[in-house]
């Protein structure tokens, strides 16, 4: 077992080529390094040092003010908009990202059977992708072109309400108005679960409709285990498509407030802005990543198992050996002192 | 035998059970008609804004205050296009928006290319915690590094060029550049190991090897990127305005989809000089909606093979 151990982790000095190897890797990578400093960490560092001044730009140069936690207590204290915004963005994301993947999944679904104009249909889905920026949906949904006017959003709400508290009815309402924008956020999505469906192998399917199972197991026990990392992925896609599309109210106001001219606003108030806001996303990411994030499957799971079982029994047989040495050499000294006796006269000399 | 026994024999339960539902080998009917039907109708729904705006903007006053007029615009009106391309000075503008998104996209993927396979071809000490800043790079929102590096480029004087967009992607933090890398890395990675190190003993370099035979290998990869590329630059009218424009009027760069943002104030300024023949109404704006997204419509409807097969030959979903 301890040789085993050792082979695992070989503590071997990198020779020449490894390390020339190695460097000529930085060298494929270093543009990237670079970057990475210049456009991530130092500003990442910058922005968090930022966020704890106030910054007035006057024609003679930047002055800097040390407010310690006042901006963050003016944004959650004075200005009711950003917390409010917050609220509504978090509750949005937290609503629309499971719906988008759902409906990607389900037309990915449709597209996989079999069907004819299976092309035409990918055309169509996939043409949102190409037309969503934000000036053009900001004009479609300001021209009322993003809800479908059959769809009473005003009945609905209604009916909701009565069961439900209105806020939450509200919201919902305000889901079925922009549906086809929600829609339109798919395009990506359906076809990263189409190709991924693809993929599934049909020999899987074959197997379990020989065995019985109907089209409806095959989907829960096949289909979704095995396209679960596309779903974590697109989920997460999803996310970071929402909060960092330009409808979304909150990145305006960072913006605004950046460039405001007023004496509390500015840099510093913007980047304490940005950082609580790019911490909410991040919270957004784990959740999700926590909620479908792949548990180890059943097979690594069994793997493991047997190699746990596999090391017990060796240590069973290491021990029954040791004592079966030390009975050897018990018997070795009772048969020295000859008052050992077997059965069958062995003992005997 | 009847002819009513017949038709009984014919249609038992069980086979219109299978006509309409399918049996294990084939699809019944009904199934099929719920899925076509199901697809038609969504279809439908995506395309409305479209075909609404479409129709919105080959209408004259009269047809847009006349409620009957609902689709079909009386006469085909194109005076709104005209005055909406003026508007937006639609050549320039178009000629400037291929150029702000062609030249960072060139950029971003020869980057990404060798970003990717550096990380996929060699082992070096710190590669897991690179990819996990990668990673951590595409999670984490633009918008907390925007500041400092607006501040970045406002000192460095190429606020409001087109280097705002070049200088990232040179060094690999472009517009989603970390979607990109890993569409490289998982690329190079199912480049066998064996084919480089024939390559090795028949004497190319590291360089060599990566040009001779990584890049012609990786061609799928290459049109994914560069359509998606094209297409995210193309569309990000924030970051073009906060960064390219340097949210200065004067500046020369602009792009369609930034004119469009702006459409309303630059269309009234224009009108008070007597320039335009429509005033500003509805189908002016579903116009220069429909002028914005014309270009790229047009080389989706071109390369549509490629764009729907994209994603699938770009290798995200593992083979």
């Amino acid at each position: 077992m301890s040789k085993e151990k050792k082979q695992k982790k070989p503590k071997i000095k990198l020779g020449r080529l490894e390390k020339r190897e190695a460097r000529v890797g930085y060298l494929f990578v270093a543009p990237w390094i670079i970057g990475v400093l210049l456009f991530l960490l130092i500003p990442l560092g910058q922005s968090f040092y930022y966020m704890w001044f106030n910054i007035r730009i006057t024609p003679l140069g930047t002055n800097f003010n040390y407010v310690g936690t006042q901006n963050f207590t003016q944004i959650w204290l004075e200005n009711p908009e950003f917390p409010q915004q917050l609220v509504t963005y978090i509750w949005q994301t937290v609503v629309e990202v499971p719906i988008i993947t759902v409906f990607a999944l389900i037309i990915a679904m449709m597209l996989n059977s079999k069907i004819k104009a299976k092309g035409f249909f990918r055309l169509i889905f996939f043409l949102p992708v190409i037309i969503v920026s934000g000036p053009v949906m900001n004009m479609l949904v300001s021209q009322g072109a993003s809800s479908i006017p059959a769809l009473n959003t005003q009945s609905v709400i209604a009916a909701l309400d009565t069961f439900l508290p209105y806020s939450v009815a509200e919201s919902i309402g305000e889901l079925f108005s922009n549906m086809i924008m929600i829609l339109w956020y798919s395009g990506v999505q359906i076809l990263i679960f189409l190709s991924a469906l693809q993929k599934v192998d049909p020999a899987l399917y074959e197997a379990a409709k020989i065995d019985g199972g109907s089209g409806w197991e095959c989907f829960w026990k096949i289909t979704l285990p095995t396209i679960k990392p596309m779903i974590l992925l697109n989920a997460v896609y999803t996310v970071i498509f929402l909060s960092s599309n330009e409808q979304n109210e909150l990145i305006n106001m960072i913006v605004s407030a950046m460039f405001s001219g007023t004496k509390e606003k500015g840099y510093g108030y913007a980047s304490a802005m940005a950082w609580m806001y790019s911490v909410v996303i991040t919270l957004i990411v784990l959740l999700f990543f926590l909620l479908l994030g792949s548990k180890k499957d059943v097979y690594d799971r069994m793997v493991k198992k047997r190699i746990r079982e596999q090391k017990k029994e060796a240590r069973l047989v290491k021990r029954i050996e040791r004592r079966g040495r030390r009975n050897v050499k018990k018997i070795e000294r009772a048969r020295k002192k000859r008052n050992y006796r077997t059965y069958d006269g062995s003992g005997d000399d | 035998m009847t002819a009513a026994e017949m038709i009984k024999r014919a249609f038992t339960r069980e086979k219109l059970h299978q006509f309409v539902f399918g049996t294990r080998e084939k699809q019944g009917v009904g199934k099929q008609i719920v899925i076509y039907g199901l697809l038609i109708c969504i279809g439908f729904i995506y395309l409305y804004p479209m075909l609404y705006m479409l129709s919105t903007s080959f209408m004259n006053r009269d047809d847009l205050l006349d409620t009957s007029v609902k689709w079909l615009p009386s006469t085909l009106y194109l005076q709104n296009y005209v005055d909406a391309a003026k508007s937006m000075d639609f050549w320039m503008s178009l000629a400037k928006g291929i150029l702000i998104a062609g030249l960072p996209t060139l950029c971003n993927l020869f980057i990404c290319m060798v970003v990717g396979y550096g990380f996929a071809r060699y082992d070096f000490k710190g590669k897991k915690i690179m990819m996990g800043i990668l990673i951590f790079s595409y999670i984490l929102p633009s918008q907390v590094t925007m500041i400092p590096t607006y501040v970045l480029y406002n000192k460095m004087g190429i606020l409001g060029t087109i280097w705002t967009f070049v200088l990232p992607a040179i060094l690999g933090n472009g517009l989603n550049a970390p979607i990109f890398i890993l569409i490289f890395y998982q690329f190079f990675r199912q480049v066998p190991k064996v084919l480089m190190e024939a390559a090795a003993i028949d004497g190319a370099g590291h360089f060599k090897a990566f040009f001779r035979i990584a890049v012609p290998s990786a061609v799928p990869a290459i049109v994914t990127v560069v359509l998606f590329s094209f297409v995210w630059y193309w569309n990000e009218s924030y970051l073009t305005e906060l960064y390219v424009q340097g949210l200065a009027s004067k500046s020369i760069w602009t792009n369609l989809v930034v004119q469009l943002k702006n459409f309303d104030s630059a269309f009234e300024s224009k009108a008070v000089t007597g320039d335009m023949a429509t005033s500003l109404n509805e189908s002016v704006r579903m116009a220069a909606t429909s002028l914005s997204i014309l270009p790229l419509l047009l080389m989706y409807l071109v390369l549509q093979k490629q764009f729907v097969e994209s994603i699938d030959r770009a290798g995200i979903t593992g083979e």
